[in-house]
């Protein structure tokens, strides 16, 4: 895993447009203002306890143009934010780090590469509106405790589900 | 009497229902009513596969609560920061507005009147520490406690306008320390619970949360307070396959902040549904029904 972030940069595999496509959208705008200090690695509690998740070092790969390398499958890299915000909280220059893992995110399931946990997860919300399937079970031991029953009418969100699969 | 309408989010109805019971009884004891309505997910595990999805998603349950006029308390950290943070975008940004709406069915609209809020902010903000001391009837006295802030409580600062500190937050200390309880100070009260991960990479989500669980027993708690299903999945429902795959034991209960309050105020131990916490907690109980 290490390997294909770390691995030396060839200039051939630049794509110096790649950081526009960042900036264009909302959250990215200030992703050119990084000048590394390195605060927003120092406080992440995924950078404490993983070997390779550096937000530093993201943003730097993004500014070079390492599309490839970023978006990187095997990697796995851009899916491993658990958005605590600490990063934008710190972050001197006002760099969005959350939004722009949003982004990233966003702009691989537009080419087709979703995580297979998220797919799972979202195919749930466009059947369920919510991320488990509620059924007579989970109704039955709701009203055992007294609680009131959770609402298993489809009708109630399918058009507006409908929009979320043209979306996917 | 104050109503709200009651974001329950995807996980507390389904997993954690002893923060949900703990929580309507909690309401019915103060007074105030909380709505129930035909929500979806908030639209927080959309974000990352569409944001625009996840934003309608957001913007059919606040003109839900608009229909009726309520303002949203919700029970998850992470409802409460999703559905602030795209409100506040639906509210400045009136283009993207105009294009969603277009998507709301059956004569939804959404005007951007709508407050949204934690239940715990809620209880800090509109019930206020005066009023719920006065309601506190048992002292916790002797329990020691460590505070947990689900990082969208208060995280980003940006959409909460200045309520508590998004670094250094002290509304759940207080809030706990009117039943009695001691709420201890301890190093970074900021590390994330871990639970966005779980899907992703288990393992960091059990390291991340050991951590937590490390500098608990250190400081000598007698519990985790947690405002989050998430947090509680990480903490609670996690602590056993913590301890099975790290080999150390730590037996720590987990309390929903309803939970600790309610004891206070004198409601009964079953209204809480403290039975169904995963980590036992009658040592708890022993400590301060006796």
């Amino acid at each position: 895993m290490s390997e294909t972030v770390q691995r030396r940069i060839k200039a051939t595999e630049l794509n110096t447009k790649f950081k526009y496509e960042i900036t264009k959208r909302p959250g990215g705008e200030k992703l050119l203002q990084c000048f590394q200090c390195g605060t927003c690695t120092a406080g992440c509690p995924i950078s404490r306890f993983n070997d390779v998740y550096r937000p530093k070092q993201i943003i730097r790969m993004i500014q070079l143009g390492l599309k490839e390398r970023v978006l990187n499958k095997d990697s796995g890299l851009i899916w491993l934010c658990s958005y605590c915000y600490l990063c934008e909280e710190r972050c001197p220059k006002d760099v969005k780090f959350p939004e722009v893992i949003t982004i990233l995110r966003n702009i691989a399931v537009e080419a087709g590469n979703i995580h297979p946990s998220l797919a799972k997860l979202v195919a749930l919300v466009a059947e369920q509106g919510r991320i488990y399937d509620v059924d007579d079970f989970i109704n039955m031991r709701r009203k055992r405790l007294g609680l009131p029953p959770l609402s298993t009418d489809k009708s109630e969100w399918s058009e507006f589900t409908q929009f979320l699969r043209l979306k996917k | 009497m104050s109503r709200y309408a009651f974001f329950l989010g995807c996980t507390a109805p389904v997993r954690t229902m002893n923060y949900e019971l703990s929580t309507r009884r909690v309401a019915e004891k103060l007074g105030i009513e909380l709505v129930d309505f035909p929500f979806t997910c908030c639209g927080f595990p959309i974000e990352p596969i569409n944001q625009d999805s996840a934003i309608m998603m957001s913007m059919r349950n606040l003109a839900l609560a608009e229909s009726k006029g309520l303002d949203i308390v919700t029970l998850c950290s992470a409802c409460a920061g999703t559905l602030t943070r795209f409100n506040k975008i639906l509210r400045e940004d009136k283009k993207s507005r105009t294009n969603l709406a277009n998507n709301l069915s059956r004569g939804l609209e959404y005007r951007g009147s709508v407050k949204v809020k934690h239940f715990v902010r809620m209880l800090y903000e509109d019930i206020g520490i005066p009023k719920l001391k006065g309601m506190i009837s048992k002292n916790l006295k002797g329990l020691k406690l460590l505070t947990h802030y689900g990082c969208h409580y208060i995280r980003p600062s940006e959409i909460y306008n200045g309520f508590d500190y998004p670094e250094a937050p002290h509304t759940l200390d207080e809030l706990v320390e009117i039943t009695g309880a001691e709420s201890l100070d301890f190093p970074q009260r900021d590390m994330c619970c871990g639970a966005a991960l779980l899907a992703i990479d288990k393992n960091i989500t059990l390291t991340m949360a050991e951590s937590k669980l490390q500098m608990a027993k250190a400081a000598g708690a007698d519990a985790l307070v947690v405002i989050c299903p998430f947090c509680g999945i990480s903490y609670d429902m996690g602590q056993l396959e913590i301890e099975i795959e790290f080999h150390r034991k730590y037996n720590l209960p987990v309390l929903y902040y309803p939970q600790l309050l309610g004891l206070a105020m004198g409601l009964h131990p079953k209204d809480l549904a403290l039975m169904m916490n995963n980590v036992k907690v009658q040592k708890i109980l022993d400590k301060v029904l006796m």
